[in-house]
């Protein structure tokens, strides 16, 4: 039982194995994962860098964290990042300064500025600078993600990247599935929930853990919402060869029957 | 907000009028002067006239065999002619005694073989100008003394006198015209100088605390360099409390940030109900805090630019459509839809900065209580003034409170659970004030809540 993804980015196959217990080589799968982004994070602020670490790595995404100018420099210039999330008020200098070195040298990959300044005033000099777009501190992770992809789809010059697997193909930056040559177009949290089960095949998600990633923290949410997503899924991928299965008191897990 | 001064009189009414009142002085002394200088002149006229009459008369007397005679030549008198038929009064006296002529003439000074001598006096009840001349004959052994008074009424003088006050007047009032005129001028030009550095200052925006280069007169010289050290100090306290101030929110933000992704880090590994409850609070509690101070900064940052309005010329559908942009993947999260309608280009005069922190607060209000898969729609339209319409499908406001939902810290009854500071249609309405303007909270009658900015 094995499927083939492909990315635009690196040409590679894979194999996924469904057998519900785990991952093969989950620390190299992941780079191929096109939802799975590469981050690197400048940051001097070292708690808010592990937490932020600790977070994304949670969420399956590659980060390296840099504290200082000089180091982001360093790393930026070898390793080919996804997205870099840069933080302005940095020890050994302005972060902007960076973000116009930055962009002189490599315009292509996108970079978003977290800053602790109030909404008003920060907007000037950031997006001006070429920052692609910026979160206000604290921020919401899930927040923080869709403004990633939404720079993602913004930024042409990407290659698209899909996943092909049990007859669908799935093109997390674009929000698209396409099922036997009809491709739909998946709102927001559909299209979140269809990362999770297809970045962690044969993981069993509970309701909780799932209506943790889909609503924000001032949402009410039911258990009946849940039901309505995973049902929605389901008639999307009706005519594939993935299903997902209900297991009682557990949660959902994505299963491929081909 | 700006305290006016204390005034104390004006430095253009002072300056006019002590040019004035000096300009009047030198005028009154100009014609007084003038007057005088014309009467002395023109009584030297007539006394040479008068003398010279005299003296022929005295010329003509002749002693022969011994006695006084006196042909009195007709040039004496005719020479006295004026055209205002003053008449001309003689008398000739022998050895002191009155042997023709106006006996009522008074020969006043015994004048001999001298000067003659001028005086003023009054005859039958006419001011004349007086003259005395004398003579000495010698003849035969005899010797007598010859005396004529000649005088003359001063009519015609006194009527030269008044054509000449006359002219002086004018003289002396052209001149306080000219003059006075002159002083508006050079206390307008004085002041324009003041004026202008204040027009400087005026128009400049509230960030533009750079000292002044223009060149100005010595005079105002040190005034303009105590503005430039007070402006100079004024920008190193301002930009001192705005680094402050950044400063102070990166250090409360960061640590914020900290807690909050450890918190929703935790959360994922978390099993048991209480647990998850009381990350989520915390989490809940996070936001509202940085949202809340986050907003009172907005809330005081607008209440300044809104005392010095800046405005320039936008279009508000580009700021609006940018702001559509940024607000898209907030929107995503929730499913909903933002889409925007209108005119294609709205212009308006106004502060940039302040209006789109407007709509921001209008369409994040709209987000948090529009129901999922809905659309919020947002509209802009040039006529009948530019405006923004923000629509949602939620509950709307409630009816009874709608009136007070624009007030500082208050909120809908069904606004509880969600997270919110209770500004954010306050600095909307602060913004549309400050322009003119107004906002406008309405219920739609198809349900959800509409807010219309209108400027």
């Amino acid at each position: 039982m094995s499927s083939h993804l492909t990315t635009g980015r690196v040409a590679a196959q894979i194999t996924l194995n469904f057998n519900h217990t785990n991952l093969t080589s989950t620390c190299h799968a992941q780079r191929y994962f096109p939802s799975l982004m590469k981050f690197l994070l400048v940051e001097d602020n070292l708690d808010l860098a592990d937490a932020m670490c600790a977070r994304m790595r949670l969420d399956g995404h590659v980060v390296d964290h840099a504290a200082k100018l000089e180091d982001a420099t360093a790393y930026a210039e070898v390793e080919e990042y996804d997205l870099i999330l840069l933080d302005i008020m940095l020890p050994d200098g302005d972060g902007r300064d960076f973000l116009e070195r930055h962009r002189a040298r490599d315009p292509d990959t996108p970079v978003i500025v977290l800053t602790a300044r109030s909404q008003v005033s920060d907007r000037i000099g950031s997006l001006d600078l070429g920052a692609d777009d910026y979160v206000t501190k604290p921020f919401d992770h899930a927040e923080l993600e869709a403004r990633c992809r939404a720079v993602l789809r913004r930024k042409s010059g990407i290659a698209k990247s899909t996943i092909e697997v049990g007859g669908i193909v799935f093109d997390p930056v674009a929000g698209h599935l396409t099922v036997r040559g009809d491709t739909i177009s998946l709102r927001n949290r559909e299209l979140r929930m269809m990362e999770l089960f297809i970045n962690a095949p044969g993981q069993v998600f509970s309701k909780q853990k799932l209506a943790d990633r889909l609503f924000s923290y001032d949402d009410n949410v039911s258990d009946n919402a849940i039901e309505v997503y995973v049902g929605r899924l389901r008639k999307h991928l009706e005519n594939s060869e993935l299903k997902i299965t209900t297991l009682r008191g557990l949660g959902y897990r994505l299963d491929h029957d081909g | 907000m700006t305290v006016s001064p204390a005034v104390s009189g004006s430095l253009r009414n002072r300056l006019v009028l002590t040019l004035i009142s000096g300009a009047a002085l030198l005028a009154v002394l100009l014609f007084f002067a003038v007057r005088n200088y014309a009467a002395q002149v023109a009584q030297q006229g007539q006394d040479n006239i008068l003398g010279a009459s005299a003296a022929s008369i005295l010329d003509a007397a002749a002693l022969r065999d011994g006695q006084l005679e006196i042909d009195i030549p007709y040039a004496a008198f005719s020479m006295l002619a004026t055209p205002s038929d003053d008449r001309v009064f003689y008398a000739i006296f022998q050895d002191g005694a009155f042997i023709s002529g106006y006996d009522d003439l008074q020969l006043t000074q015994g004048a001999a073989d001298g000067n003659p001598t001028f005086e003023e006096t009054e005859m039958r009840g006419e001011r004349i100008r007086q003259v005395n001349a004398g003579r000495t004959l010698v003849g035969l052994g005899r010797q007598t003394e010859i005396e004529v008074a000649l005088a003359q009424t001063q009519d015609a003088l006194s009527e030269t006198l008044d054509q000449i006050s006359r002219n002086a007047a004018f003289l002396g009032l052209g001149f306080f015209v000219l003059t006075a005129a002159l002083s508006f001028w050079v206390t307008s030009a004085t002041i324009g100088q003041l004026n202008k550095l204040t027009t400087s200052v005026t128009r400049r925006g509230p960030q533009d605390l750079s000292p002044f280069r223009k060149p100005v007169p010595r005079e105002m010289a040190p005034l303009v360099r105590s503005l430039n050290s007070l402006m100079g100090r004024l920008d190193q306290s301002l930009s001192q409390s705005e680094d402050f101030i950044a400063e102070a929110a990166h250090r409360v933000r960061t640590p914020l940030a900290t807690v909050r992704s450890y918190a929703e880090a935790t959360l994922q590994r978390v099993e048991r109900k209480e647990n998850r409850e009381a990350l989520r609070a915390m989490v809940r509690a996070i936001d509202e805090s940085s949202r809340a101070a986050g907003q009172l900064l907005d809330h005081a940052m607008i209440t300044f630019r809104a005392d010095h309005l800046e405005r320039e010329a936008i279009d508000l559908v580009a700021l609006t459509r940018e702001l559509v942009q940024r607000l898209t993947p907030i929107a995503e999260m929730k499913d909903l839809s933002l889409t925007l309608a209108g005119d294609p280009s709205v212009t308006y005069s106004g502060d940039p900065i302040l209006l789109q922190n407007a709509v921001r607060n209008m369409v994040d209000n709209a987000l948090k209580y529009a129901p999922p898969d809905s659309t919020v729609e947002i509209n802009v339209a040039a006529k009948p003034n530019a405006q923004i319409k923000v629509k949602d499908s939620g509950p709307g406001f409630p009816p009874d409170e709608i009136d007070m939902l624009t007030r500082r810290f208050e909120r809908g009854q069904n606004a509880a659970g969600t997270i919110g500071s209770g500004l954010g249609l306050t600095i909307a309405q602060d913004v549309a004030t400050a322009h003119g303007g107004t906002l406008v909270l309405t219920n739609q009658p198809e349900g959800g809540a509409c807010v219309i900015l209108s400027l």
